[in-house]
């Protein structure tokens, strides 16, 4: 049986290629010598040519912590609720950001304003509001889900911290500072007899509490 | 850990438990622990864009008897669970861990019977970074913010007592570790984190820095 070795005999060409793990054979591969060299320098001046030619070229590294990073305004960042331009919170309380989030990482509880102590106009205020960082994974859906603006995402991302606990931000942490013009609630409704006057007011641009009132192009 | 333990306290020990402490930070190299789509971004990060060169970490170990510190970039799955303990106690003290993304520090978003809700079930954690994946700078920010920790860390038994004491006794400063890393390059912007982090006004603090506005306004991008 010897005209049937399998590494000479045409048929069993297959069983050939699988005892070379299955490699096909190639022309100009193995054996082949290299392709000549076509330069002039000697090979390592070819070579730190390479490194050399590379200090004349723009550099690309971010200086990040003394340069900070601006990322582009809609960039999904840390949350914030806002405030009417009175001071009074958007938020309502009805949980519909609870409910989108695919991550369960915001916790609400609503609470009742009565004539004494009003937190947002209406009915209802957002009592308890807490968003676990370590759960959220800043997809945006909660902002879709607000139905009165009340949560919206700022730029910003240094969140990194040595404890669970206190990645699990509170309602005093979200809650956006109060501006010149605003008084810290609890207060009575300043813009108008009911919260329908908030709700169908012309935003007044310019101002910071109400970012963006023009679509840019 | 050796020899600082037998070693009496003192300013001289503190000067050396700076210079410890800074020759630690300032070498911290990562074993390679990527699991997932954070470990893209950590790549990101080692790459010339991004430079962790500049931070002495450039070099990203595939033994773990070499490296300092261990990136969980990535959901962790309870079979990888031992696999990550063994890594992890086969790193040399001193040694630390930054849990990085929502997967590796609670499960984030799969919460279910597949996935360890967080590392600090099987390992120690020192960092954990939210974001899903974080970005790059959100990683510097972790380990600029873990350096800022290192550098504070006592030195030995003694140290690490008296550390203790203090803190109980509400004499230690609080680090405030959570300072963003662009707020502590820049000196007046610390001390005015600083009063807004006694003050409790922290959450607030980046957007009053901006006037009020929760986004950057159009005029500096």
């Amino acid at each position: 049986m010897a005209e049937h070795d399998p590494a000479t005999s045409g048929e069993s060409k297959g069983l050939a290629q699988a005892s070379r793990g299955g490699e096909v054979e190639r022309a100009g591969r193995g054996g082949a010598a290299p392709a000549p060299r076509r330069s002039l320098l000697p090979a390592p001046g070819q070579g730190f040519g390479v490194t050399f030619a590379q200090m004349f070229k723009k550099v690309t590294t971010e200086q990040y912590p003394e340069t900070p990073k601006v990322t582009k305004p809609r960039y999904h960042g840390r949350h914030v609720l806002n405030r009417h331009p009175d001071g009074l919170e958007k938020c309502v309380g009805c949980e519909l950001c609870a409910w989108a989030c695919p991550a369960d990482a915001i916790y609400v509880e609503g609470g009742d304003n009565t004539e004494d102590a009003r937190y947002s106009p209406g009915e209802r205020y957002g009592a308890v509001y807490q968003i676990n960082y370590l759960r959220c994974i800043f997809c945006g859906l909660c902002i879709e889900a607000c139905p009165t603006r009340s949560l919206t995402m700022s730029n910003d991302f240094e969140l990194a911290d040595d404890d669970r606990r206190d990645l699990i931000y509170t309602k005093e942490q979200l809650m956006a500072p109060l501006l010149p013009g605003m008084e810290a609630p609890p207060h009575p409704m300043r813009l108008g007899d009911d919260e329908k006057a908030y709700y169908v007011r012309e935003p007044q641009s310019g101002s910071a509490a109400e970012p963006v009132t023009v679509e840019r192009a | 850990m050796g020899l600082e333990e037998k070693l009496p306290s003192g300013f001289l020990l503190t000067s050396v438990e700076k210079l410890v402490n800074w020759t630690r930070k300032s070498s911290l190299w990562p074993a390679t622990f990527g699991l997932a789509c954070c470990a893209i971004e950590m790549m990101a990060t080692g790459a010339g864009r991004y430079d962790l060169a500049r931070f002495g970490m450039e070099v990203f170990r595939a033994s773990p008897r070499q490296a300092d510190l261990m990136i969980v970039a990535g959901r962790v799955s309870q079979k990888m669970a031992p696999v990550l303990r063994q890594i992890y106690d086969q790193m040399p003290e001193p040694r630390w861990v930054l849990a990085m993304g929502v997967c590796a520090s609670s499960g984030g978003m799969f919460n279910n019977y597949a996935v360890v809700q967080g590392v600090d079930h099987v390992v120690p954690v020192d960092m954990y970074l939210p974001g899903c994946p974080p970005r790059p700078e959100m990683l510097m920010d972790a380990i600029l913010k873990l350096h800022h920790k290192i550098q504070h860390e006592p030195l030995g038994e003694r140290r690490a007592r008296q550390l203790e004491r203090d803190r109980a006794e509400g004499r230690a400063r609080d680090l405030l570790v959570e300072m963003p890393s662009t707020v502590r390059v820049d000196k007046e912007a610390r001390r005015a984190y600083e009063e807004a982090a006694a003050a409790g006004r922290t959450g607030q603090f980046l957007i009053e820095r901006r006037g009020g506005h929760v986004i950057e306004p159009e005029k500096t991008r």
